[in-house]
């Protein structure tokens, strides 16, 4: 027999999104289950060391700053493919969650008044700090932002949030099902009831009812073979959304690099190695990138400097090593307490992993797998596409206040604040609905589980999941990796299809009881195939360059046709995704130049205003749930204008 | 040429009957920097689908992957096997419940413990949507923050004597969350709060001295001067509480 748990809100994720909405559930009185694949305080979440980005403007360098300029640095990140809204609304709310975390015991690191020595752009130059702003939460330098907003707590800002969001729900009363995996979604078609889900420990089945179900399970970077995510990021979230047939997921191609991945391994080191003032160096010992990008130089958006190095590497610049070719990352200058303080952990990987000192020596990078912008499609109250009582945020989701390029900082930040704003949906929607889930229905979902499990524990087939998912992890790295083009696409296309028919037919040697951890991977990987097409069909089909998304054959951003916003599903019995395509969002900023990555632009012809009307329509033909206030609310159209210097 | 290692690793399924615990043997040519993450999982692919531990973050920071390795607990994903002997000998850790094999169920005992010492910030005050936030000096940040930095591993308690003997046993990582509170001036909590809650032999008396748990933290977390810290603050308030002194261990 099955355990049938109920609940008014379940919360598939105990990262920093699905914790913050459980907080906000259980505030109302709601009762609350969170599942997660590991213990909440080793969530990925745990693993950010950067920082997140608010508009609070007490460090002199980011003096003026305001939630407008931070919006407007987050659209031009976004190659103008975010929902401008939804980076409003983000950008208005970000300084209320950072105090709001301070307010739960976050130790953020705070203004020092006086004269302070700082490395801008390669030159060590002393800033003095406002006296009268001191004891307010301080920040530094990112990549892509007109001023430093990356509040941080040294070396662990993902970590010391977590710990505090974490003992904030365990205040709360909230129920934690940790090593507990969701394998489906309950719905009936118009409507999510829960899902079922598979214990970790000993392998049994449970049913989870609820009135409102949130998908916040992270990043799926496992998908690509060499990424800097947790190796739990193997984006069963996302994939149990897909496997509904009518949920889209939004954005797959989106898919961002991150310049600093450490050679060998693929551990990050913080972009705050160069935010406090670290650049990049060639074989030469030469400093490529204010040749590149002479405004923001090392401190362009992500996708921008990645390409610059793949640039600088095909030219010949790179340092060869057994483990392929590498640039540098210098941060010795920064100095031994510099290090061994606020970047201590960059330090400590780089000693433990690669045993090079970052006080004495140059550490081996290059550009990695790192952030999937793309997710489950929802509105702008976190609401999924096509499924209601189905929510998703943090990185799960496509909220899309990111678009093709996300800025460092921004998605830490993005997990807490769409946590208090999807979490007051959420709570509104489990508030004033019933739960009500006929017991065949859910019987129907418990049988198919079971019935793929029998299906791989008695299986005459001869595929192993680790051959899959190395073919899978090339193929996606260098097919679909920075640079693309259309017949690597078209390759990719090939070889994922047949990864996929061959998924059917794996087989389990091992019938163990309990986790049986050879089962848990084999129940994943078909779903991961999945994802990784949804992947290469959007890339093969979007036929210009937006931020991460650079195609070597269509080298343009082309406002004309592609600024919209792609929908894989995944219909049915089909064996390929099935793409549409919907409008991005209201438009407050027209779409112009970023200021950096020099790309050439093909101008939309349509006015602002016709695109914007068109809206709502198209994304509602598209599955869009309504939402709760009027789309376009809260853009507070034209402000930039005023408040942007 | 390149070493040959051998593992002997621990092996029991708690949830198959006929299972009963042994070592048993692989064997794995050693590449360049090969880490007990890179090991484990080679093994696992390669050798034995069955073989269960856990890894999440896989860079140290997460605290998942705590292990005996050669009867010293600490991160395998950061233990380099150049750093070993030929043999390796891996065990789970001791004193947290088996799930099989390396892997143990340390996030119900953390969960435990932070309900037991209430390890949230204790205040009156409710949030104000509207007001910046409270100051603080940023030495006092980074202070707290060095007591924030524990990633629950396990790793202390598991060579702890005392965690051993009596496992009600705050351990090292309790008492050190108690410290990272007691610094924390947005907790309201006075000594006799502290003084209820770690002035017995679970709490900060309970510490024999042995360290252990200094020299295994694989954050290099300052423990034996957050301990004197926490004893001398205990001693001090019970000495002039009006309270029963030192509860003794019932
Ligand atoms: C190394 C690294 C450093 C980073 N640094 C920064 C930074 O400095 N600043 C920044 O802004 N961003 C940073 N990011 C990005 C940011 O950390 C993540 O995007 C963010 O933490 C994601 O949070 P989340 O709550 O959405 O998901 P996560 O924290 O990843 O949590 C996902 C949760 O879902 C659970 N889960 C997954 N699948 C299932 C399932 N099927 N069933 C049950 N539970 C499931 C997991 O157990 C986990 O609890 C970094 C990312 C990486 C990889
Ligand atoms: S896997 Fe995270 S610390 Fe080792």
């Amino acid at each position: 027999m099955s355990t049938i748990h109920t609940t008014d809100v379940l919360i598939i994720g105990a990262g920093l999104a699905g914790e913050r909405i459980g907080v906000e559930a259980a505030k109302r009185g709601l009762s609350v289950i969170i599942l997660s694949l590991v213990p909440p305080k080793r969530s990925h979440s745990s693993a950010a060391q950067g920082g997140m980005q608010a508009a609070l403007g007490n460090a002199a360098m980011g003096k003026g700053d305001n939630p407008s300029v931070h919006f407007m640095d987050t659209v031009k990140g976004s190659d103008w493919g975010a929902d401008q809204e939804v980076a409003r609304i983000f950008a208005d709310n970000a300084p209320i969650a950072m105090r709001e975390m301070a307010f739960y015991g976050v130790p953020w690191n705070r203004v020092k008044g006086g004269p302070a020595e700082y490395y801008i752009k390669g030159k060590k130059q002393t800033i003095t700090e406002d006296a009268a702003k001191e004891g307010l939460i301080t920040s530094r330098d990112f990549g892509g932002t007109a001023k430093w907003r990356t509040c941080y707590t040294a070396d662990g800002t993902g970590h010391s949030v977590l710990y505090a969001m974490d003992n904030l729900a365990i205040q709360l009363g909230i129920e934690v099902h940790d090593r507990m995996e969701a394998l489906s979604i309950i719905h009936d078609g118009g409507k999510c009831c829960g899902v079922v889900a598979r214990s970790l420990r000993d392998g049994s089945l449970s049913t989870y009812l609820s009135k409102a179900t949130v998908i916040a399970t992270g990043g799926y970077g496992r998908i690509y073979g060499a990424t800097t995510n947790a190796v739990i990021c193997e984006g069963t979230g996302a994939v149990i959304a897909l496997d509904t047939g009518i949920v889209p997921l939004g954005n797959m191609e989106a898919v961002q690099f991150h310049p600093t991945g450490i050679v060998p391994t693929d551990i990050l080191v913080t972009e705050g190695c160069r935010g406090d003032g670290g650049y990049l160096i060639d074989k030469d010992g030469y400093r490529f990138m204010p040749d590149y990008e002479p405004e923001k130089q090392d401190l362009a958006s992500r996708d921008v400097v990645s390409r610059r190095m793949m640039e600088h590497i095909k030219k010949g610049k790179g340092i060869e090593s057994p483990y392929g070719t590498h640039l540098w990352l210098d941060i010795r200058h920064l100095g031994a307490h510099h290090i061994t303080t606020k970047l201590r952990e960059v330090y400590d990987i780089c000693m433990y992993f690669i045993g090079v000192n970052p006080i004495t020596d140059m550490i081996p990078v290059r550009p990695t797998h790192h952030y999937s912008m793309g997710g489950v499609r929802v509105n702008k109250d976190g609401h999924a596409y096509s499924l209601e009582g189905l929510f998703s945020a943090g990185e799960a989701a496509c909220w899309d206040m990111h678009g093709f390029n996300r800025l460092g900082g921004n998605s830490l930040a993005e997990t807490v604040v769409a946590g208090m704003i999807v979490g007051e949906r959420v709570a509104d929607y489990a508030q004033k609905c019933r739960l009500e889930v006929s017991s065949a229905l859910s019987e129907k979902f418990m049988k198919e589980v079971s019935g793929k499990i029998n299906g791989l524990l008695t299986s005459k087939g001869n595929e192993s999941v680790p051959q899959l998912k190395k073919e899978m992890g090339d193929i996606l790295t260098h097919n679909v990796g920075i640079f693309r083009n259309g017949t690597d696409l078209e390759e990719a296309k090939k070889v994922l299809k047949n990864l996929l028919k061959r998924s059917r037919n794996i087989k389990v040697k091992s019938g163990a009881k309990g986790g049986n951890p050879e089962l848990t991977a084999a129940l994943r990987i078909e779903g991961m195939i999945k994802l990784a097409m949804t992947v290469a069909y959007g890339a093969l089909a979007r036929k210009e360059s937006r931020g991460a998304h650079t195609r070597e054959d269509y080298p343009s951003r082309d406002d004309e046709k592609w600024l919209v916003r792609t929908l894989a599903r995944w219909p049915k019995g089909s064996d390929e995704p099935k793409l549409t395509y919907e409008p991005v969002g209201m438009i407050d900023v027209p779409p112009g130049e970023r200021g950096y990555g020099g790309a050439s632009i093909k101008p939309m012809k349509k006015t602002i205003s016709s695109y914007n009307a068109e809206v709502d329509r198209l994304q509602k033909k598209n599955g869009a749930i309504q939402t709760a206030e009027k789309i376009g609310t809260r853009i507070k159209a034209g402000l930039w204008k005023k408040e942007v210097k | 040429m390149a070493r040959k290692i051998t593992f002997k690793i621990f092996r029991f399924n708690p949830y198959d009957e006929g299972s009963s615990p042994f070592q048993q043997e692989y064997k794995l040519e050693e590449t360049p920097r090969l880490n007990l993450f890179s090991a484990l999982n080679i093994i696992r692919d390669e050798q034995d689908p069955t073989l269960m531990f856990d890894f999440v973050c896989r860079a140290g920071i997460c605290g998942s992957c705590a292990m005996m390795i050669n009867g010293r607990p600490t991160l395998a994903c950061r233990t380099l096997t150049s750093d070993l002997p030929e043999t390796i000998e891996l065990f789970p850790l001791p004193f947290f419940k088996m799930l099989g094999d390396l892997s143990v169920d340390t996030g119900v005992w953390f969960r435990g413990i932070s309900e037991r010492l209430e390890s949230w910030i204790h205040t009156d005050g409710t949030f104000d949507t509207k007001s910046v936030e409270k100051l603080m000096d940023n030495e006092l940040a980074n202070e707290i923050y060095e007591a924030d930095r524990c990633i629950e591993c396990g790793s202390c308690v598991s060579g702890c004597a005392t965690a051993n003997v009596y496992p009600d046993f705050l351990g090292a990582t309790g008492l050190n969350r108690i410290a990272r509170y007691m610094i924390d001036p947005r907790d309201m909590r006075d000594n006799e709060a502290w003084f209820e809650l770690v002035s017995t032999y679970e709490g900060v008396f309970g510490c024999i001295g042995m360290m252990a748990c200094e020299d295994v933290c694989p954050k290099n977390i300052p423990l034996l001067d957050t301990f004197s810290r926490v004893r001398r603050l205990m001693i001090e308030t019970g000495l002039s509480s009006k309270s029963t002194l030192l509860k003794t261990h019932s």
